[in-house]
């Protein structure tokens, strides 16, 4: 079967656990892996068979037959890739905080979005709640969403540590543009307990109409369409209400691919982004939308 | 060490309209902070802690809405203070730097920093920001109890090395015994260079022999607040401590007399309910339970129909960490199933 070629920048935690998913893909081909060094990530994927580089994204660039380049590195480096993938005229995946490109969080509007050249995965809890915030906003209306992650501490790198005002800052903006609430708070919790905990995420939505029938039904379809691209995706409370404000819990429980199950937070996002590269590789292929 | 050869110098943070904030669930009126605010001042306190219970920007579903936004807040404190160096908190994860450049446009002076106990490299930005627009920073590790003190002087270190003037130990569950107290204190001021501090919760009714025990392991730095006002069994009583000190021979500023007509002329008549340590709260010590949980798990226990007292050992269980209010309906929710499905 036809396959789309990918890449992917930065052999890390995140771009080895991409890797192990993109393996598994119908649509999707692990083309190259590419770093500036040489490390335990680039020697993993020569193990397995996959062509590798330390030059960074110059031949990735190169490559004509890669369509879609999955960037796993960091803000800053993404900046500099983002206008060089364009004018290659790749489809880039930012798995970064740079966000070049729209936020797509795939049930709620990736099919906007399938012209876009370069796509913004958000953040771990972006991807985990705009989900229930959006369809709470579509049978409900949602004045206000306010949503509580909690991880594990040592699902957290070094990266998410030193900017952790980012992941507010960026996954309350998501609730707004993307989940449609009006207005957006978001908070983050490392919990260094031992087993490790896994993802849990509280949204509490404040709604214009508290219809607890439309709401419970809402957030069920949604739960098992995120679901589809996230097996570990669970509701730990149903919603709640209490006058206008409903309280959902959801847990993420990783794939356990490369990173270990407790840490869904960051498996949710490499599922995310790689469900948004099978459903582009799909158009291309002409096999229509992936279900 | 002991503070007996002459007169050593305790500084005291009052946290009456931040941990404070938490038992009027953070209901404070702007005459309430002006008034309180200006009554510490006049007593001689160093600094003077205005926040909702949970920092800046903690005003929330998940904490509790705050009658004041921080700005107004922050403003109703600062116009009244002379003397005294205003102070936020900010807990990374929930306030950002953002919200702490808009505090020091109200006139904040100094913010401590605090994270859980194992965690102090969330907060390197918000102190490196602090120190670059010239406030003082203070590094506050908080649920020490839940780590041996070999921990906390790794992570005090951290704090330091980010630049923090002065670090913090939080015993936020007021789970320490006088030992563990001097382990965790003295381990750090014996490995650091800047000053340690202390920051005592009275579940299990030790704030005040904690805070003697800090002292003696070598802390500078003592937080109180008046009437003990604070989450769970609340903190230090403020006066008392103020009182303990004289009588042990330190020196700390505050005049023992005015100190107490704050407490009881301006804060004993605004609060909700007595500062004493009720099951909850004992049970919060014993099971080494954050503080702020307490309010959030009457409400909860109420509208499942539990006894709060099997949330918060729930909760100790499960190792929760401050800022995780969220988990006490999970945890009501879950044993409610259980209970139900009997």
């Amino acid at each position: 079967m036809d396959r789309i070629k990918v890449a992917v920048i930065g052999p890390g935690n995140i771009g080895s656990d991409l890797m192990y998913k993109i393996l598994r893909s119908r649509y999707l081909k692990m083309e190259l892996m590419a770093g500036i060094v040489e490390s335990e990530g680039i020697k993993r994927a020569r193990a397995l068979g996959i062509r590798t580089t330390t030059e960074g994204i110059k031949p990735v660039l190169e490559d004509k037959s890669i369509k879609i380049v999955f960037d796993a590195t960091g803000a800053k480096h993404h900046l500099q890739h983002a206008p060089l993938l364009k004018e290659a005229g790749k489809i880039a995946i930012d798995l970064t905080p740079a966000a070049v490109g729209p936020y797509v969080v795939p049930p709620v509007n990736l099919k906007d979005l399938y012209e876009a050249p370069n796509l913004n995965m958000v953040t771990c809890g972006g991807q985990a709640t705009v989900p229930i915030v959006y369809a709470i906003n579509k049978a409900a209306g949602a004045r206000y969403a306010e949503i509580v992650a909690a991880i594990a501490s040592k699902s957290a790198g070094p990266g998410t540590r030193q900017n952790i005002d980012e992941f507010t800052q960026t996954t309350a903006k998501a609730l707004c543009a993307i989940g449609g609430a009006k207005k957006g708070k978001a908070i983050i919790i490392l919990n260094p307990a031992e087993p490790p905990i896994i993802m849990t995420n509280t949204i509490y939505v404040e709604v214009e109409n508290p219809d607890e029938k439309a709401i419970r039904e809402a957030v069920f379809r949604m739960v098992k369409e995120v679901q589809s691209y996230v097996p570990g995706y669970r509701l730990r409370v149903p919603p709640i209400l209490d006058g206008h404000k409903v309280t959902t819990i959801i847990e993420v429980e990783g794939a356990g691919d490369f990173l270990p199950k407790y840490a869904g937070n960051l498996d949710i996002i490499t599922a995310a982004a790689v469900a948004v590269a099978e459903k582009l590789a799909a158009r291309m292929l002409g096999k229509g939308v992936v279900a | 060490m002991s503070g007996k050869n002459g007169v050593r110098f305790v500084h005291i943070v009052d946290t009456t309209l931040r941990d404070g904030s938490h038992a009027v669930s953070h209901q404070f009126t702007r005459e309430q902070i002006a008034a309180i605010a200006a009554g510490l001042d006049a007593a001689g306190i160093e600094y003077i802690e205005v926040s909702h219970g949970d920092g800046l920007a903690g005003s929330s579903y998940n904490y509790g809405w705050a009658a004041l936004s921080d700005e107004e807040m922050l403003k109703a404190a600062s116009e009244v203070i002379k003397k005294a160096k205003l102070t936020v908190l900010l807990l990374p994860g929930i306030g950002t730097q953002e919200d702490l450049k808009l505090a020091i446009d109200c006139g904040v002076k100094a913010v401590r920093v605090a994270t859980h106990v194992t965690e102090a490299d969330i907060g390197e930005q918000h102190i490196g920001l602090a120190k670059k627009m010239g406030l003082e920073a203070f590094g506050f590790l908080m649920m020490a109890h839940m780590v041996p003190p070999e921990k906390v002087v790794e992570q005090a270190l951290l704090f330091e090395s980010y630049g923090a003037d002065c670090i913090y130990i939080g015993d936020s569950a007021g789970a320490m015994l006088p030992e563990d107290v001097k382990a965790r204190v003295g381990a750090v001021v014996e490995k650091v260079k800047v000053p340690v501090g202390f920051h005592a919760h009275n579940n299990l009714t030790l704030a005040t022999a904690n805070c003697l025990a800090a002292l003696e392991a070598g802390a500078t730095f003592l937080d109180g607040a008046c009437r003990g006002l604070g989450a769970g069994a609340g903190n230090a009583q403020t006066e008392a401590l103020v009182g303990v000190l004289q009588k042990a021979g330190y020196e700390t500023g505050v005049d023992f007399y005015k100190i107490m007509d704050v407490a009881e002329d301006i804060v004993e008549p605004i609060m909700h309910r007595p500062q004493v340590v009720r099951n909850a709260p004992l049970m919060q010590g014993y099971a080494g339970v954050y503080s702020s949980f307490l309010l959030h798990t009457y409400r909860a226990a109420e509208k499942f129909g539990l006894d709060p007292r099997d949330i918060l050992v729930e909760l100790g269980r499960r190792r929760m960490v401050g800022g995780q209010e969220d988990m006490i309906i999970d945890v009501a929710y879950q044993l409610a199933q259980k209970k139900g499905g009997n």
